[in-house]
Formats: structure tokens, C-alpha cells, sequence
């Protein structure tokens, strides 16, 4: 072995520019998410299947030589066929078009009454939790009572005094659904309130409105995030409730709901009409459903860093 | 404890009477006359009208109807004169809470059992199994697994009988179709919980005392995790009354969902009312019920701190 002697190195001395320089990027908070999300397979099949449906909803009605609700006498309670991908309901209007036109109306309804929710229970929740006091006091009692209050029932009258539509059921869902919201925003907010980080901003006098925007809301983004995926399937689900019911969408414009409502009376004789809007229905469900599973492991403080 | 069940009971109190002045003043806010059919004449149409008390300012409307609550009284049915809607309920209600108990004790006694067979089995093959189960269940709306069971056991299969509610093997299919969206969803927090549950110290504890797994478990640990399972119970008795709507709809059973329904489709208003009051009044109670059932299973809900 050779002799190590002092000649054979060279101080190179500290470069102090690069020493603080850190070798790998840093990841934000959402990259790391998104980058979690991926891996988890489940949740990442939920969101291509969530993505393909609502291309399809966009693009298949326009793609398609029939009409949502064109009817074809000869081709009543058809099955699917070359002609007809998806077979045909009672009245000869053919399903492919009319599980996609009801696709649009359900998961808009699903995503714009979960999104309102979200927005409406969040402020409310979040002055709530950020103030406090007399208004906290009054919001929580009011809340309390509103949420012992089964919500469908609401939901059901609601439906009644407004008439059938999709704005109304947007409405219908948006009255009671944002209450679980306000109470879990509050109830984090109230916490984060007391933190080192917030108290630190306050010292330095930068002002409420501020601290909200650039402190709070940040702490608590990625929950209501997960919150509004697990929130969709649950709109989706009571708009089928209600169009099944008779309450929802008035004919001849299709919902998910509709479609099942329309094809469970052929059960016995074309159970295609009732399993392929199920099929769909259960599919979507599903996905949003492991999609949500998927953010909140993703979104999860606790979970970062850990493989 | 006494302070706790007064709280609870006064918060009941309140939220049935917003409920009440809610849903009164909902359906008097519904477009349309109740008697606009043209077979009425003009004064046949205010008889009626005078009769059901429409005619008066509506705050009197009001007042007299919750006087009438107070006495258990729900009015008049429009759509079947002559009856009563407590006549109706009475009918009905036996139906729909019989279908209702066996579906809640199918799902809450069967969503533990997989929860805890999930969380025993943490990460292999049969946690894998229960999980899947737990999550296809929450993603078929109760109306749509009411329909497949009854196309393939009771129409392809023949297996079971298709509709209405004679005997016990009727109630098979609708008690199944009811509680799996509650089991699936019972299943899933008692799984998480008793995750929770397995790392705390007191399991520690127990383990390093040398007991049993098998005695761990069932003394300590399911003890322990039930405790989330219990806070949605309130919810999921709400969840199965609902889901009987459609469920009664589907295979015709004569309950108080059917009903409900039909009084909706038909906008028989005083129906409405008067179901959706004792809906709501029903459920506040089971509410009120199971939190008082929860103070006593865990006494630190009851010192105070929430």
C-alpha cells in the first residue's frame, strides 16, 4: 500500500457560495401531493377514468349522428348493435348519446354543488374560526341545529318549492350541504390560529386579511381539496336520489338518475336499459371514490416524506 | 351526566322546532293551489279550502298547526280524505321500521365484523378483500343495487321473491339491498379506527402484559375503536331511512317511503307535511338516542370538552 504523504492533496479551501446551495429541487407541498397521487394506483386509474368520462360527456353527444332525444320508432327498447352502441330506451332514443348528455348533467351538478358547497362552508367557517366571539357563538348554534336536521328532507321540500331543473337542484344541494364544511374549516382554523407561524405574522403587524390568504388558507387547502373530491360522488348520488324519485330533471333533458329511473321500469324484459346507466353511475362513483381515498393519503402532512 | 343528557335533549328540543317551522313554512311556499282540478266549483274549492284552514292569515295557519302537534296531531291527508295522516303513518310505519331494523342490524353487525377481520389482516390478501367490498359498496347507490338483486336472484336466478312484503324470505332482497351501502361505509371507520386503535399505548401495554392476541383484541382493542362507529350511527339510521324511498318504490312494499313518494308526485301537501315532520322528529330522536349512548360508552364526552 502505497504512503500517503501531505504532497499528494490539495486544499481546495470552502466554496462558501455553494455550500448553503441545496443538490436536489424542492419539491412544493402540491408537487409532492401530485407526486404521491401518481403512485398510489388506485387513485391514479380513479382519475383517468374521471378524465376519459368527462371528455367522452363533452365530446361523444357531438360526435354522434343521433340526438339525445331523437326518437326512433323502429328501433324501440333496442339492444346495442352495431347501429346503436348502447341499444336504445322505450322510446327508440338511442343510450349511448343519452348516458353522455346525462354524464354532462350529473357531473356538473356533482362538481358545481360540491365546489358552491365548499366556498359557502369555508368562509362561513373560516370567519367562524378566525374571529370568534359573539358571531362564532351564534353561527355554531345556528349550524348545530341545521345540521340535526336531516339534510335530504330539506333537500326533497326544497326541490318542491323550486320546480324541476338543474339549477334548482344545484340550489336544492347548496342549502343544508356546505354545514359539514363550515364545521370542519372552523374547527381546523381554530387551530392553526394559535400556531407559532400565525402568531409570528400578527406580531409583525400584517394585517388579518393577509394572514388568511397567505397563512391560513394555504394549511388548509389540501383537505378541502379532499374534501371536494369525497363531497362530488355524495352530490352525484342524491341527484340520482332525487331524479329518481321524480324530482330532479324534467324530461326530456337525461341524467344519470333519469336514465336509471326510466330504465328500471323495463327491468324484466331489457335489463340492458337499467345495467349500462348503472354500470356507468357505479363507475364513476367508484373512481371519485378512490380518487378522494388517493388525495387524502396525497394531501396528508403526516404521510410526506414517508415511501 | 345529568347536564349532559339536559344539553342534549334542550339541543333536540330546539332543532325539532326549527325543523317544524322550516318544513311548515317550505310547503306553504310550494307553487300551486292544492284544489285547482276543474271538476271543482268555485265554492266546493273554498269549502275546501275553509276546511283544511286555508283561509286564514298564515301565521295562524302556523300557530294552530304546531297546537295541533303538540296534542301528536298531523292533519288531514288531501289525496285519501277522511284519513288522517297519523292514520297512515300508523299503517305504514310498522313496514318500514321493520325493513329498517333488519337492515341496520345487517349492516352495523356485519360492517364490524369485516372492519375488524380488515384490521386483523392489515396489507394481506383478506384486508385487501374487505377494503374492496368496503369501497365498490359505498359506490352503488342503494337504488340501483336494489334493482340488480332483484333482476338476477329474483328474476334470473329465481331464487327469491321479486316484490311486496309477505313473509320472510321477502324481505331478503330489500333488507340486502338497504344495508349494504350502510355496511360498506361501517366497515371502512371501524377499519381506520381500530388502525388507530393498534398503535396506542394501552394495546401496548396489554401485549406486554403477556395477554393473549385473541383477548386483546375483543377486550381492548374492539372496545376502544367502536367508539367512531357509535357517532355515525345517528347518520346511518338517516341513511337507511332515505335509502327505504326508493328501496319500498322498488319492491313494492306498502311502507311509509312508498307513501312519501307518492304524496311528493302528487303534491299532497298536508302528506308531505305531516310525513316530513315525523321524518324529521324521527330522526332527531334516534339522534338524541345515540348521543346519550355515547356519553355513557365514553366518559369524556360528557365532562364537557368537545
Amino acid at each position: 500500500m502505497a504512503e500517503l504523504n501531505k504532497d499528494m492533496f490539495v486544499i481546495k479551501g470552502k466554496n462558501t457560495m455553494k455550500m448553503e446551495s441545496i443538490s436536489r429541487p424542492s419539491l412544493s407541498f402540491w408537487q409532492d401531493a401530485w407526486r404521491r397521487l401518481r403512485k398510489n394506483r388506485a387513485a391514479f386509474v380513479g382519475l383517468c377514468i374521471i378524465v376519459l368520462y368527462a371528455l367522452l360527456a363533452v365530446f361523444a353527444p357531438m360526435f354522434s349522428k343521433y340526438g339525445f332525444s331523437d326518437m326512433d320508432t323502429a328501433a324501440m327498447h333496442a339492444g346495442p348493435s352495431a347501429a346503436h352502441w348502447l341499444g336504445c330506451d322505450a322510446t327508440g332514443r338511442d343510450q349511448w348519446v343519452r348516458i353522455w348528455m346525462g354524464a354532462r348533467t350529473s357531473l356538473a351538478i356533482g362538481l358545481f354543488s360540491a365546489f358552491i358547497n365548499m366556498c359557502v362552508g369555508a368562509v362561513i367557517g373560516g370567519l367562524c374560526g378566525y374571529y370568534g366571539g359573539k358571531l362564532d357563538m351564534i353561527m355554531m348554534r345556528v349550524v348545530d341545529i341545521l345540521y340535526g336536521i336531516p339534510s335530504l328532507i330539506i333537500t326533497i321540500l326544497v326541490m318542491l318549492v323550486l320546480g324541476k331543473g338543474v339549477a334548482p337542484l344545484i340550489i336544492a344541494l347548496c342549502v343544508v350541504g356546505w354545514i359539514g364544511t363550515c364545521r370542519f374549516v372552523r374547527g381546523e382554523v381554530y387551530r392553526l390560529k394559535e400556531q407559532d407561524f400565525v402568531m409570528a405574522a400578527k406580531v409583525l403587524g400584517i394585517p388579518d386579511f393577509i394572514i388568511i390568504i397567505r397563512h391560513i388558507i394555504p394549511n388548509i387547502l389540501g383537505m378541502l381539496v379532499t374534501n371536494l373530491c369525497m363531497a362530488i360522488p355524495g352530490a352525484i348520488f342524491q341527484e340520482a336520489f332525487l331524479s329518481y324519485i321524480g324530482l330532479g330533471i324534467a324530461p326530456p333533458n337525461c341524467s344519470w338518475g333519469v336514465l336509471a329511473k326510466e330504465g328500471i321500469q323495463y327491468l324484466r324484459i331489457h335489463p340492458h336499459e337499467i345495467i349500462i346507466p348503472a354500470f356507468f353511475i357505479c363507475t364513476t362513483m367508484l373512481a371519485l371514490n378512490l380518487l378522494g381515498d388517493g388525495m387524502r393519503d396525497a394531501v396528508d402532512p403526516k404521510l410526506r416524506g414517508t415511501e | 351526566m345529568l347536564k349532559y343528557v339536559t344539553k342534549r335533549v334542550v339541543a333536540a328540543i330546539l332543532t325539532v322546532f326549527a325543523l317544524v317551522t322550516i318544513v311548515f313554512f317550505l310547503v306553504r311556499l310550494m307553487p300551486g293551489e292544492p284544489f285547482t282540478s276543474a271538476k271543482l266549483t268555485k265554492e266546493v274549492a273554498e269549502n275546501m279550502n275553509s276546511y283544511y284552514g286555508f283561509d286564514k292569515p298564515i301565521l295562524e295557519q302556523y300557530f294552530t298547526y304546531m297546537g295541533n302537534l303538540l296534542h301528536g296531531n298531523f292533519g288531514y291527508s288531501m289525496k285519501y280524505t277522511n284519513k288522517t295522516v297519523n292514520y297512515i303513518i300508523g299503517q305504514t310505519f310498522p313496514f318500514s321500521a321493520d325493513l329498517g331494523i333488519r337492515a341496520l342490524c345487517l349492516a352495523v353487525s356485519l360492517g364490524l365484523v369485516l372492519g375488524i377481520i380488515a384490521a386483523r389482516n392489515r396489507g394481506k390478501k383478506l384486508d385487501f378483500a374487505c377494503v374492496l367490498i368496503a369501497i365498490v359498496g359505498t359506490s352503488i347507490p342503494d337504488f340501483i343495487m336494489g334493482a340488480l338483486l332483484q333482476y338476477f336472484f329474483g328474476i334470473k336466478w329465481g331464487l327469491l321473491p321479486v316484490a311486496k312484503y309477505l313473509g320472510i324470505e321477502y324481505t331478503i332482497l330489500p333488507a340486502c339491498a338497504l344495508a349494504f351501502y350502510t355496511l360498506a361505509s361501517v366497515s371502512r371507520i371501524m377499519r381506520s379506527s381500530m388502525l388507530e386503535v393498534t398503535s396506542q399505548d394501552y394495546i401496548k401495554t396489554a401485549r406486554s402484559k403477556g395477554l393473549s392476541e385473541l383477548r386483546i383484541t375483543c377486550k381492548h382493542q374492539i372496545r376502544n375503536a367502536i367508539m367512531p362507529v357509535m357517532t355515525v350511527l345517528g347518520p346511518t339510521v338517516a341513511s337507511v331511512l332515505t335509502g327505504t324511498f326508493v328501496i319500498e318504490a322498488i319492491f313494492a312494499i306498502p311502507g311509509m317511503g312508498k307513501y312519501y313518494v307518492e304524496s311528493v308526485n302528487n303534491n299532497d301537501y298536508a302528506m308531505i307535511l305531516g310525513m316530513t315532520v315525523f321524518y324529521g322528529c324521527f330522526l332527531v330522536l334516534c339522534n338524541l338516542i345515540v348521543d346519550i349512548l355515547y356519553g355513557v360508552a365514553d366518559p369524556r364526552v360528557r365532562i364537557g370538552k368537545r
